[in-house]
C-alpha cells in the first residue's frame, strides 16, 4: 500500500496531526467527506451501522451520525464552523457517551491537491487538554467506539505491524 | 503516572534526552544542568522512576540514572494502533473513491 496514514503526537501538546495521500483529486476527497451518503459509507467501523441524524456541512452548520452494533448506540456530533470547498473543513466534534459533557474537539482539515490527480489530506485535532489527547489516543478511539470489540485489538495489531514495516 | 504525563513536562523530557545522548548520569550531574533547585530536579526524577522512563544504580554515594526505552515503545505502539485505526477507515475511502472516479468517468 503505498498511502501511508501518518499520525503526529509530540508529547505535552494538545494537539494530533492525521495526514493521508489519496489517488483521488482533492474535489472528490472533500466530497466524500461531505456527501452524506458517501462519508457514511466509509467512516464507520467494520460491522457497525451507520446512521446520519443531522448533516449540514455549511458554514454554522450541525451534525450529528450514530454507529450502533449489537443493540449498542455510539453517537458523535458537532457544529461546522467552516466548510470551504474543495479545501478546508474546520469544526467541532465530541462523543456522547462520556460520562461527562466538554471533550470536545476541534477538527481543521485541509485538502491539498497533489501532481497526477492525486490529494492529501491533513488533519489537525485540538484538544481541551494535554489528558484529553493523550486519552483518546490511548484508548485507540475504537474503545470509546465499540466497547468489547476485542477483535479490533488483533485486527489492528496486524494493521499496525503491516503500517510499521511497510 | 502514566508515560503520557510523565512525558508531559519539558524539564523531564530534557533530562530523558541527556540520557540518551550520554548512555548515564550521576544525580548530580543532572542537577548542575538545571537553574532549577535539586529537589525540584529530584521531583521530576522521581516521577521519571514511577514511569519507569528510568532507573538508578547505586555506586557507592553516587545514584546513577540510566533510560529506560520500554514505556516509549508502548507509547509508540498506542500511536500506531490509532493511526492503524485511521488507517482502516482511509482504505474503506480508497476503495469508494475508485468508484466515485469511475462514475464521473461515466458521467462526464
Amino acid at each position: 500500500m503505498a498511502n501511508k496514514t501518518i499520525v503526529t503526537a509530540e508529547p505535552g501538546k494538545q494537539e494530533l496531526f492525521i495526514t493521508r495521500e489519496f489517488d483521488a483529486p482533492r474535489e472528490l476527497v472533500f466530497k466524500a467527506h461531505t456527501d452524506p451518503s458517501i462519508y457514511s459509507q466509509w467512516v464507520g467501523p467494520h460491522g457497525m451501522e451507520m446512521t446520519i441524524e443531522k448533516w449540514e456541512m455549511s458554514d454554522g452548520g450541525s451534525y450529528r451520525y450514530t454507529h450502533e452494533r449489537d443493540g449498542h448506540k455510539y453517537a458523535f456530533f458537532g457544529v461546522t464552523h467552516e466548510v470551504h470547498a474543495p479545501e478546508r473543513i474546520i469544526g467541532t466534534f465530541e462523543f456522547d457517551g462520556l460520562p461527562e459533557r466538554g471533550h470536545v474537539i476541534l477538527g481543521a482539515t485541509n485538502f491539498e491537491q497533489l501532481p497526477d490527480g492525486r490529494s492529501r489530506v491533513v488533519h489537525q485535532s485540538v484538544f481541551r487538554s494535554v489528558a484529553d489527547r493523550d486519552g483518546m489516543v490511548q484508548s485507540g478511539m475504537e474503545r470509546g467506539v465499540s466497547d468489547g470489540y476485542e477483535k479490533l485489538d488483533d485486527l489492528l495489531a496486524k494493521e499496525t505491524a503491516a503500517t510499521v514495516n511497510a | 503516572m502514566d508515560t503520557f504525563t510523565a512525558l508531559a513536562e519539558p524539564t523531564r523530557r530534557n533530562i530523558l534526552e541527556m540520557l540518551a545522548a550520554n548512555g548515564n548520569l550521576s544525580a548530580t550531574d543532572i542537577y548542575k544542568k538545571f537553574k532549577a533547585t535539586p529537589p525540584a530536579i529530584s521531583q521530576h526524577l522521581k516521577v521519571l522512576r514511577e514511569a519507569k522512563l528510568v532507573r538508578v544504580e547505586k555506586r557507592a554515594q553516587q545514584r546513577i540514572y540510566f533510560i529506560n526505552p520500554e514505556p516509549l515503545h508502548d507509547l509508540e505502539k498506542w500511536v500506531h494502533q490509532f493511526a492503524a485505526y485511521w488507517e482502516e477507515r482511509y482504505q474503506a475511502l480508497d476503495k469508494i473513491l475508485e468508484i466515485e472516479k469511475e462514475k464521473e468517468k461515466n458521467n462526464g
